[in-house]
């Protein structure tokens, strides 16, 4: 298992390093930094000033590899449009992209579990037969699409939750929180489910599919024969197993709640960081667009790391393949 | 001579379909004794499996009892909920599976396995329950049993599983085991053991068996009595020794001739020429009639019923009486 782990380890590296050189080629081939850092008037003096202090002028790999030594250090450097460190300006709209992304996935996964379980015991019935007709919309309709039907719905017409930004906030150290506040949590509903809305169909259709296909295992009927309770064989015996591909599945998911935030963000006017990198993207703000993107993908890789780490936690046969006797 | 413990009568099994009903088990009867053993033979899709579930009331929708008496212990069941016949499931009869590898669920170790069970079925507490299991996987010949509680599915062979699937089995300590075909997936080496090792301690506790499999040898070192099945019906059922000695049917017959000796010159090997109806498909009076040597006028009219000859029962026309003097002559 420590080969496993250190291997996965090895592999997230460089994926990460990869990434890295894609982020850190943006400030050489997008735009020019110098150009939307000093606008019109300027001397030639000034342009090679900002050179030095950004470190352009030094060779390709010098530059790249004092990149990821700012990156590892979590040093992006200088926001061209703000002036400020990155890494600052990212801090401080990370909580909000984070709350709204942990609200997200934990309604995708608990109605997405229970959806799934409910629609695979019931499967013929009218209810899972109508929850799978009406999942399907979720699975289609685009993202921003559902925000903008939800705002309408309980936003306009109705009145009852907002559809801008995330209400009062508190500060707890650097940490800012919506969820101390009542208007922080009205706020965060709506863009909570438009995010979550689709993963939680995929979790729900992927628990069913595997559910169906535990229920018919010779395990399953031979604890039926058994006499166990109902319970015991669907929640004791069949959703433990039907959990081991979907941990999986949802784990990706996770991470694509956090990549796909940028959308909702948009439409919600949810001040996190996916709405920082669309405002970095038009004013070619390339270091905040670098940080966001590393930021991203270290997020992906130690979700697929921690995914990978629980199956073992869960299955038995990997853990202890070396034990048997 | 002993207590009947399962008597089923007319049973019928079937499927409904898009053409109409399928009838995969058609009016079969046949009862147990208390600790009896009986055995079941018959080619591939004779409905074996089927009469089993049936029995257990586990047939897979769409799959259904069209008709028929299932009784157990003089209490009718074929016509229980599912939640009316689990409080019998394990603790009075009990099911083994073909595939011992699939049987165990692989996320939780035997222990808990046999724990939970046992605690379904007799009031004991977690201790109780694991000494219990600890004797129960002695009993059936698991070496060091108090380690290997502890031990998950794939930590052992596919003997080893299939004993510790008996254990299973007997944890609520049932009248009836429905074996289906317990050996097929093990090695040959080990399937002597597990049957020897499920007819004693079934013996020890006077449970019946009902033992599903297609070896011969199994059934005649094991069996009081046995049926052979054909299509979804009985066509013969008696005492394993005079149905091998002297089998009636003449599907029996080509069952019996196709076990090569094993003593003495392999002097025949007979094949039974064609092969068994489908479903959609069966001819009308006897369904073995378009590959029967001996098959005559009635055989294409009506099924017969099983007629008593000796010891057996056979469902052939050539013991009825009436055709007796007409096949003759
Ligand atoms: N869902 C189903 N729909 C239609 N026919 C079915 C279905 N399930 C089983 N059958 C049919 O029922 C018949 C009897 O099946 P069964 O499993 O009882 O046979 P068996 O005697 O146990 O055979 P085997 O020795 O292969 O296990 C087969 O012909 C099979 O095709
Ligand atoms: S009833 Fe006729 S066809 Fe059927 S087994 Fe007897 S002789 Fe053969
Ligand atoms: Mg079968």
């Amino acid at each position: 298992m420590l080969a496993f782990a250190i291997r996965r380890m090895f592999q997230s590296i460089i994926v990460l390093l990869v990434v890295g050189l894609v982020a850190f080629s943006m400030f050489n081939f997008v735009g020019d930094p110098v150009d939307s850092m000093l606008g019109q008037e300027r001397t030639d003096a000034d342009v090679e000033r900002v050179r030095i202090q950004l470190g352009l002028d030094q060779p390709f790999p010098v530059q790249y590899y004092k990149f990821l030594q700012g990156a590892v250090k979590g040093n992006f450097g200088i926001s061209y449009r703000q002036g400020r460190p990155v890494s600052q300006i990212i801090a401080e709209r990370l909580p909000a992209t984070l709350e709204l992304a942990f609200v997200s996935a934990v309604l995708a996964i608990i109605f997405g579990v229970a959806l799934g379980i409910f629609t695979a015991i019931r499967r013929n019935g009218w209810a899972a037969n109508t929850i799978m007709s009406l999942s399907l919309i979720g699975v289609s309709l685009p993202t921003f699409l559902i925000g903008i039907l939800l705002i309408y719905i309980f936003a306009v017409e109705l009145g009852w939750l907002s559809s801008f930004g995330r209400g009062d906030v508190v500060d707890l150290g650097w940490w800012r929180t919506g969820f101390l506040t009542k208007s922080g949590l009205l706020a965060i509903i709506l863009p909570a489910i438009t995010l979550g809305l689709y993963q939680m169909t995929l979790i729900m259709r992927i628990v069913r599919a595997e559910m169906l296909e535990v229920l018919r295992t010779d395990y399953i009927k031979f604890a039926r024969a058994r006499g166990l309770s109902k319970r015991a064989v669907n929640f004791g015996h069949a959703l433990k197993n039907t959990m081991v591909p979907v941990i999986t599945v949802t784990g990706m998911q996770i991470g694509s709640i956090i990549a796909f935030a940028i959308i909702t963000e948009t439409v919600f006017q949810w001040p996190g960081v996916g709405l920082l990198f669309i405002n970095a993207i038009r004013f070619v703000d390339i270091p905040i667009m670098a940080a966001y993107l590393m930021l991203i993908s270290v997020m992906f890789v130690s979700i697929n790391l921690i995914v990978d780490l629980l199956y073992f936690a869960i299955d038995p046969r990997l853990r202890l393949d070396k034990t048997k006797g | 001579m002993s207590e009947i413990l399962l008597k089923i009568k007319d049973l019928i099994v079937e499927f409904p379909t898009r053409r109409g009903l399928l009838r995969a088990v058609d009016k079969v009867s046949f009862e147990i004794s208390k600790g009896e053993v009986l055995g079941i033979v018959g080619e591939s899709g004779a409905g074996k499996s089927l009469t089993g579930a049936a029995i257990i009331g586990l047939l897979e929708p769409p799959g259904r009892i069209g008709g028929g008496e299932i009784i157990f212990d003089g209490q009718r069941i074929d016509n229980l909920s599912d939640e009316q016949m689990r409080p019998l499931r394990g603790k009075r009869i009990a099911m083994i599976f073909q595939d011992p590898l699939t049987s165990l669920n692989p996320l939780y170790r035997i222990g808990e396995q046999l724990v939970e069970t046992i605690q379904t079925h007799l009031s004991m507490d977690n201790k109780q329950a694991r000494i219990r299991a600890i004797e129960l996987l002695d009993e059936v010949g698991i070496p060091a049993p108090e380690t290997r509680i502890d031990a998950y599915p794939h930590q052992f062979s596919g003997g080893m599983r299939q004993r510790v699937v008996i254990a299973l089995a007997l944890a609520g300590e049932p009248d009836l085991i429905i074996a289906d075909e317990p050996t097929t997936a093990l090695d040959v080496s080990v399937q002597a053991q597990i049957i020897s090792l499920l007819k004693n301690l079934c013996k020890e506790r006077g449970t019946a068996i009902m033992l599903i499999t297609h070896d011969m040898g199994v059934i005649a070192e094991t069996a009081d009595r046995m049926a052979v099945m054909y299509s979804g019906q009985i066509a013969e059922i008696g005492k394993t020794y005079d149905l091998i000695r002297n089998p009636k049917h003449p599907y029996s017959v080509g069952l019996m001739g196709s076990i090569p000796a094993i003593k003495g010159d392999v002097k025949r090997l007979v094949q039974i020429p064609g092969s068994m109806p489908r479903l959609n498909n069966i001819p009308k009076g006897c369904s073995f009639n378009p590959r029967c040597e001996k098959v005559f006028e009635p055989c294409y009219i009506k099924r017969s019923p099983l007629i008593d000859v000796g010891n057996s029962s056979v469902a052939c026309w050539l013991y009825d009486e009436e055709y007796k003097g007409a096949k003759k002559k």
